[in-house]
Formats: structure tokens, C-alpha cells, sequence
């Protein structure tokens, strides 16, 4: 499965060739270095690691340092392990954003923006109480949580407030609308988990495949609108049709 | 250094030549228009009663009369498409948002035209200098 570290940098909007203005997510997707791979006969199993966003080699702990220096790599913030790695690639090599092509689909993995304590309005959406007809401190209430003396008991999973975001959230079937490849830019279609400046996982969409059909579909984007001559044309070509079906 | 990237993004888009029109003019927007395969172009003809945002997201409003009722239009500047602005008449006004023509109907609806020559005579003693 291929996939890439990169930093999310902010959102802001592209025209694409039919001059809809698509929003898009722009993630610094590179340089990744390749620091290990992995295979069958290795480890059990095929993997490559990726390293992404060089730093100071006195500001990472002994045992990464250890690892990086053993397999001759350059010191790195952030490290991933990548299974099945379609790309043949060795140590030492560097990948970036054109591993993926424009129209491709991927999945996003971020950090949401933490919330901290939430109430239930905002953490799972609850409706709270009424704005008026007498209502006195009852506004962002959860209501009821239980029955009666059978269960007893609170169900478990109940939602109710608690602490809410910086959890590791997946945002499925991006597409790719950009990719730059002189500036390491990906630039994603909507948006993905974690605030700005955020450490991201951008990989292969695990249920839209490339060239699957659904893929192509999704990709193919919006039917354009026929125009009224169309249209009418359509309406006399199943007008016979309907009618061979009512005799 | 974020910014300044996005910054460069947005600013490839923007059009190659700025539409040259300013608010209270009457204009014709060429916008085009696909229908099924074909490519057409559509005018929309009105006045500029305002400009809004900055960039890649700044909007241009065109109002004018249709079959008795007032419509208003929001472009996008730098949408590919629109083809073209023309402005058929300059208007001389002393605001940016013309939003008071809305409660105003015929004559007192329209802009006092701007004087033959005096555009000209603005830049001539600049150009004196």
C-alpha cells in the first residue's frame, strides 16, 4: 500500500478545467526517506519505512538516532512503516508526491484538533432542550440516560460529555487534484483531520481502489447538464418505449 | 512560510488581465455556459452595485431589472468563466456599495453619467507634471 508522511499546511481553493472552484487541503508530502525495508525473508513480513521532516541529530533520542544511523538514513522527526509497498525502493532513496497520480483517491490520517471537555451538543450532536415553552436550565441537557429498576444499570457506551478531538481520525476517498511535484505539494480535495501544521498520513484509499470502476466513476465527476434540446430529445426517444410497455 | 504558499496557489489562478470595471458602472458579463457538449455564452447585463473579498474568493454584484423585478448576480472575479466584462457606461458614484438602488425604482434608479472628458481631464494635469 503506498503512502507518504507529510504536514497538513492549510485549505484554500482551485478552479479545475471546467471552471468549478474545487476546495482543497494542501499537504507538504515530501521529502520522505526511505529508511528500512522490510521483506519475507527479513522480517516475516514486506514493509518499507518512511521518515519525513529532517532534524537536528542532537535533538532525537539515542534509540531512533540508533536505528536511523544503522541503517544509514538522515535523521528524521517522523517515522511510518508502509505494508506491500507497491514502489521498488532501497534505503537511502528519497519519495515524494508523485507517487500518486492527479485523480487518484487516498485516505487521510490526522490528529484531530482537540476539543477538550465537551458537552453533548457538541460532542455527539445531542439536540438539548427547548429554547422556550418555560424552559429554565435546560437548554444543552442529554435528557435521560436510563430506564427503570430493570436495567437498573446504565448502558455502557451511554454518550455523554466528555473529552472530545485530538484522537486519530481517518478521513476516507480523497481525491488528489493537485500534485507539485518541484514543491512537494499534494493538494487534496476537501478536507483532513488535525489543525494546520499537523503530521499526516496520506495513502492509497483502501476502498477505492485505483482503476476500480467505482474509482473511475467517482473520478469521472459530475454528469454536465444537458441542455433543454437534449432534453426533449430524450423525453420522444422513451415516450415510444413507454408506450410499447403499457400494450 | 504556510501562508506564503497557499498564497502562490491561489494567486496562479488569478486572471491574466483584471477585469477593468469599477462600481456603479453598467456592464454585459460574458459568462460561458456548457450545456451537454456545447459552449455558449451568456450575457447578464446590469449595474455594479459593489465588489466584495480579496484574492481568489473576491465577487463582483450585478443588478438590473428583469420583467419588473429586481435580480441580482454574484460573480466570481477570477472564474475561468467569465469570458469578458464590458462596461457600457461609466457611472460616477461616491460609494462602494450601491445597495440603496435596491428601494429605489425608475428614474431614481439611475446614475448620473459621467461627464464626456472628464477621465481625461483627471489625467491630464498628471500628466503635465
Amino acid at each position: 500500500m503506498l503512502g507518504l508522511l507529510g504536514k497538513k499546511l492549510g485549505q484554500t481553493s482551485v478552479y479545475d478545467s471546467h471552471g468549478n472552484l474545487i476546495p482543497v487541503t494542501v499537504v507538504l508530502a515530501g521529502p520522505n526517506r526511505v529508511i528500512q525495508t522490510k521483506t519475507q525473508a527479513s522480517d516475516g513480513y514486506n514493509a518499507v519505512q518512511l521518515g519525513f521532516d529532517d532534524q537536528k541529530e542532537q535533538r532525537l533520542t539515542k534509540a531512533v538516532l540508533g536505528h536511523i544511523k544503522k541503517h544509514g538514513a538522515v535523521a528524521v522527526k517522523r517515522i511510518r512503516e508502509f505494508r506491500d509497498f507497491s514502489l521498488p525502493v532501497k534505503p537511502g532513496d528519497i519519495v515524494g508526491p508523485n507517487i500518486f497520480a492527479v485523480g487518484d483517491f487516498v485516505d487521510a490520517i490526522g490528529v484531530t484538533k482537540g476539543r477538550g471537555f465537551e458537552g453533548v451538543m457538541k460532542r455527539h450532536n445531542f439536540r438539548g432542550g427547548d429554547a422556550s415553552h418555560g424552559a429554565k436550565g435546560w437548554r444543552r441537557r442529554s435528557g435521560a440516560i436510563g430506564q427503570r429498576l430493570f436495567p437498573g444499570t446504565v448502558m455502557r457506551g451511554m454518550k455523554m460529555p466528555g473529552h472530545m478531538g485530538q484522537v486519530t481520525r481517518t478521513t476516507q476517498n480523497l481525491q488528489i487534484i493537485q500534485v507539485r511535484e518541484t514543491e512537494n505539494l499534494l493538494l487534496i480535495k476537501g478536507a483532513i483531520p488535525g489543525s494546520n501544521n499537523d503530521y499526516v498520513v496520506i495513502r492509497e484509499s483502501k476502498k477505492l481502489r485505483k482503476g476500480s470502476e467505482r474509482a473511475q466513476r467517482r473520478a469521472a465527476g459530475p454528469v454536465p447538464a444537458k441542455s433543454a434540446k437534449e432534453k426533449a430529445a430524450a423525453k420522444v426517444a422513451a415516450k415510444p418505449a413507454a408506450d410499447a410497455k403499457k400494450k | 512560510m504556510n501562508q506564503a504558499i497557499l498564497d502562490k496557489i491561489e494567486s496562479e489562478q488569478y486572471r491574466k488581465e483584471p477585469l477593468a470595471f469599477a462600481v456603479g458602472d453598467s456592464v454585459k458579463v460574458h459568462t460561458k455556459v456548457v450545456e451537454g457538449d456545447k459552449e455558449r455564452i451568456q450575457i447578464f447585463s446590469g449595474l455594479v452595485i459593489g465588489r466584495r473579498g480579496h484574492g481568489l474568493n473576491s465577487t463582483f454584484t450585478v443588478r438590473r431589472i428583469s420583467y419588473g423585478e429586481g435580480v441580482e448576480r454574484i460573480f466570481p472575479i477570477h472564474s475561468p468563466r467569465i469570458d469578458k466584462v464590458e462596461v457600457e457606461r461609466k457611472g460616477s458614484v461616491r460609494r462602494a456599495k450601491l445597495t440603496y438602488l435596491r428601494d429605489r425604482l425608475g428614474k431614481s434608479a439611475t446614475l448620473v453619467k459621467e461627464k464626456e472628458g472628464r477621465s481625461e481631464a483627471k489625467a491630464a494635469p498628471a500628466a503635465a507634471k
